[in-house]
């Protein structure tokens, strides 16, 4: 496949790299089921991350129902909707963002995007899978256990978490911190693995600053998880002994039903600060992989080198530095220091500006850009939208005397789901329909894709834009059923029901999508080794779908960028990061 | 929070400089060839396991960080008493110092090539290490006999937590020296068990600041200065 002559005396040998010690399989468990290839170790991570996902989804769909038609199903009660609650949250945002994000893209794409041949340690990968797996199952058991699943809202907050009253008290609660605290290891494990890989196994030529933003992203989140993660294990661990052996690191001295408690001296303050301390920079964790992909995918297919290359890494740097200091944000509630409160504000919206870079940068590589209307390019465009929506709400709630009487509201809801549920989750979409053709060798079909992204994405406006107005009303989160408040008019009703038609239509509408997975998997186009003309290392392998060790027998050379699209002079319209510079007369090409 | 504030910001910049260093000037767009010879452009000259054990090092810095930022808000509680320290504490401090020691020991005959001595330091370190462990428990037996169990009181909370996390962490590093340990004893060359031993040392020095840390921790005594009269919804007391 040659695009452009070029002059073989720029030609450089590959790398000299031992002859990796990779690990070969024999048999079809040693393959699939025990493998310590990093791409199977990634389709593993997203296939049980997705299966996950969809309980929380129904979970979810539930709750829109009691939401939208109250006292019309008799298997809700107040009890099962405060566990459905929890149980949402907590699923989607770590058991299936945290772990889609950085376990299954993370460990399907870092060596292949970086030109390695796997992970540096790749069994402490397999057992990162395993233990993730393990954390899952402990998780889903706490819905069958006496006592169901824990309710106590997905920040787990103390005393009410594990004081009589609150649903799961008993193993629901111990399941819930128990499994986060297996999650984190497993994660750490994992987390290892990607820095210590896209630090040290990179191929020749492959600079940080050649680094697909992808990779980038995925890098700075997962050295955010790993530093962000310990404080969620200290306080489920301390969590943990406070309702088993009754020490009293977090609940005071209180009366719980005419009983005085044995617990004294415990600070919930000190459990809201550990668990935001960790759940700040978790909104990163999420949102800069996701940050990263649709870089490339709109780079992709609008056929252009993105706009500002080092300027969106270095965003995406300095987003990872300040996410550790505006934590307290979430905690203006609490009666904090009003100085306290006005320093996390201004840390709260200075993030804004790198962030808000970012979000030109996209728009300006999109400007007078070749634009492919494939189905990642609709997702990356609609996950533009959707970010800037929910941004914008966030900068609303980022000062305190906003944020007071919104806080308890629907308002929160509408603003956290469309910039931290919808924003990712639209990504993830666009990078499984980008990556599916590379894994499986065939393309999605387009036309279930197109109706899958159109009513996701209108489905979700649907769904979260009323709830903003629902919020202004006062219109309470949290609770099981609004009525007899005079200051909620009728009509915020008949929003509620409009809200949960589209949600349930939203939910119903990503059956196409698994379906389409299915079928497309035996009966899809096959893709051919480079469907997208994309320019980065993965599609540049010698098989489609890789086979172990990723690139046969040398590891490919760098010479250039991820991003050289539309080069003037040249005729392809894209060049691989694998091709040697160009002789040209007048050419600036070689350096 | 201050804590572990500064220790994350001291850790976010080492990385954001390290980053900044590899970034700045550079004009990706340019295409070039690599240079010869090299692989992986821009890695660090060190073997992957020792990035890796940094990296490693850097997360149980954030847990115990973290541990002890809490520590410290615990401590404005009404209800705090200082923690009477088990005189056990200083002898098991020493041993600990001790299999530091013979680990670096054990490293330095390990660049020197002397396998003999490899084998005399990491059996020394190991028997420290589990002097050590066994002297930790044994405290606890003493702590629980006289009547301070893990909720007698926050202190003691603190103190089982923390010496709890320390000791899974020194057994994690008591797996990687058990496979030194026998690889060495079944007469492998130096060459196949330096690096494990540096990274052992490494850790074990790691290990022995942290605690060091941590006694130091135990034995300060609290300031009493609450605001927080004893039994309220105490929800005040940490934000001030």
């Amino acid at each position: 496949m040659s695009y452009v002559a070029h002059d073989e005396s720029v030609f450089v040998r590959p790398a000299e790299v031992e002859e990796p010690e990779l690990y070969h399989p024999k048999t079809f468990i040693g393959k699939y089921i025990w493998s310590q290839d990093a791409k199977v170790i990634g389709v593993q991570y997203s296939i049980t991350a997705i299966a996950v996902g969809l309980v929380a989804l129904v979970l979810s769909g539930i709750m829109r129902l009691q939401l939208g038609f109250p006292h019309t199903f008799s298997f809700i009660d107040p009890s099962n909707y405060l566990q459905f609650v929890t149980m949402h949250g907590m699923i989607m945002v770590i058991y299936l963002l945290t772990a889609l994000f950085l376990g299954g893209f993370g460990n399907y794409l870092i060596p292949l995007m970086i030109g390695a041949r796997d992970m540096v340690f790749p069994y402490v990968n397999m057992i990162s899978y395993w233990i993730y797996l393990f954390a899952v199952l402990l998780l889903m058991a706490s819905f069958f256990v006496p006592g169901g699943s824990t309710g106590a809202g997905w920040t787990l907050y103390p005393p009410q978490a594990i004081l009589e009253g609150t649903p799961g008290v008993h193993m629901g609660i111990i399941l819930m911190l128990v499994s986060l605290a297996f999650f984190i290891i497993g994660f750490t494990m994992g987390g290892l693995n990607y820095v210590v890989t896209v630090l040290q196994a990179r191929t020749r030529g492959m600079t940080l600053m050649r680094l697909p933003l992808t990779i980038w992203g995925i890098f700075m989140a997962t050295i955010l998880a790993l530093l962000a993660f310990p404080a969620l294990f200290v306080s489920a661990i301390m969590m943990t002994l406070d309702q088993t052996l009754g020490t009293s690191f977090f609940v005071p001295a209180l009366v719980s039903r005419g009983e005085h408690l044995d617990y004294s001296g415990g600070s919930p303050i000190l459990f809201q600060h550990l668990f935001w301390f960790f759940g700040h920079p978790e909104v990163y964790i999420v949102a800069l992989p996701a940050f990263g992909i649709v870089s490339d995918l709109i780079a992709v297919h609008a056929r252009k080198n993105i706009f500002g290359y080092r300027m969106m890494v270095w965003a995406i740097v300095a987003i990872g530095g300040l996410s550790f200091i505006v934590w307290a944000h979430h905690m203006y509630v609490s009666g904090m220091n009003p100085y306290f409160g006005f320093f996390f504000a201004a840390t709260t919206l200075i993030i804004a500006v790198p962030t808000a870079l970012k979000v030109y940068n996209w728009v300006l590589t999109l400007w007078r850009g070749n634009i492919h209307l494939t189905v990642p390019m609709l997702f990356a465009i609609g996950f533009i939208f959707t970010f800037v929506n929910g941004g914008l709400t966030g900068l609303f709630l980022g000062n305190v005397p906003i944020d007071l009487p919104l806080s308890k509201t629907m308002f929160v809801v509408a603003h956290f789901h469309m910039v931290m549920a919808v924003s990712p989750i639209l990504v993830v979409f666009g990078a499984i329909y980008h990556w599916y053709p590379k894994v499986t060798g065939r393309m999605l079909n387009d036309s279930m894709g197109k109706f899958h992204f159109w009513v996701t994405f209108l489905g979700t406006y649907a769904i979260y834009f009323p709830m903003h107005y629902l919020g202004f009303l006062g219109v309470p989160r949290r609770y099981y059923a609004v009525e007899n408040l005079d200051f909620i008019p009728q009509s915020a009703q008949s929003l509620n029901v409009a809200i949960t038609i589209a949600a349930l239509i939203v939910g119903a509408v990503q059956l196409v999508f698994l379906y389409n997975l299915v079928w497309s998997y035996f009966k899809g186009k096959p893709s051919g080794d480079n469907p997208w003309q994309a320019t980065t290392l993965e599609w540049q392998t010698a098989h489609t779908p890789p086979t172990h060790g990723n690139f046969g027998s040398t590891l490919p050379v760098v010479y250039r960028w991820a991003y050289d699209y539309s080069v003037p002079g040249v005729e392809a319209d894209f060049i691989p990061q694998n091709q040697p510079p160009i002789k040209r007369a007048g050419s600036s090409e070689e350096a | 929070m201050t804590s572990t504030l500064l220790v994350l910001v001291a850790i976010m910049a080492t990385v954001v400089w390290w980053l900044l260093r590899q970034t700045v000037n550079v004009r990706p767009w340019i295409a070039g060839r690599p240079a010869e010879g090299v692989s992986g452009d821009g890695a660090l000259p060190l073997p992957p396991v020792k990035v890796g054990l940094g990296v490693f090092l850097a997360v149980a810095t954030s847990l115990f960080a973290l541990l002890i930022s809490a520590y410290f808000m615990r401590m404005e509680g009404a209800d705090w008493t200082t923690l009477t320290v088990p005189k056990g504490l200083w002898l098991n401090t020493a041993a600990l110092m001790l299999s530091s020691v013979a680990m670096q020991w054990t490293r330095v005959a390990a660049r020197r090539g002397r396998i003999d001595g490899v084998r005399i330091g990491l059996i020394a370190g190991g028997v420290f290490t589990f002097g050590f462990l066994a002297g930790q428990l044994w405290v606890w037996r003493q702590l629980n006999a006289s009547g301070y169990f893990v909720a007698a009181n926050p202190a003691n909370a603190f103190f089982y937590l923390l010496t709890a996390l320390h000791g899974l962490h020194l057994l994690g590093g008591l797996w990687v020296w058990g496979k030194t340990t026998a690889k060495a004893a079944r007469g492998a060359e130096v060459g196949a068990v330096r690096l494990s031993v540096e990274l052992c040392t490494t850790y074990w020095h790691y290990l022995l600041l942290v605690w060091l840390i941590l006694f130091a921790l135990l034995l300060s005594t609290p300031p009493r200065q609450s605001s927080c009269p004893p039994d309220t919804f105490a929800i005040c007391g940490v934000t001030k």
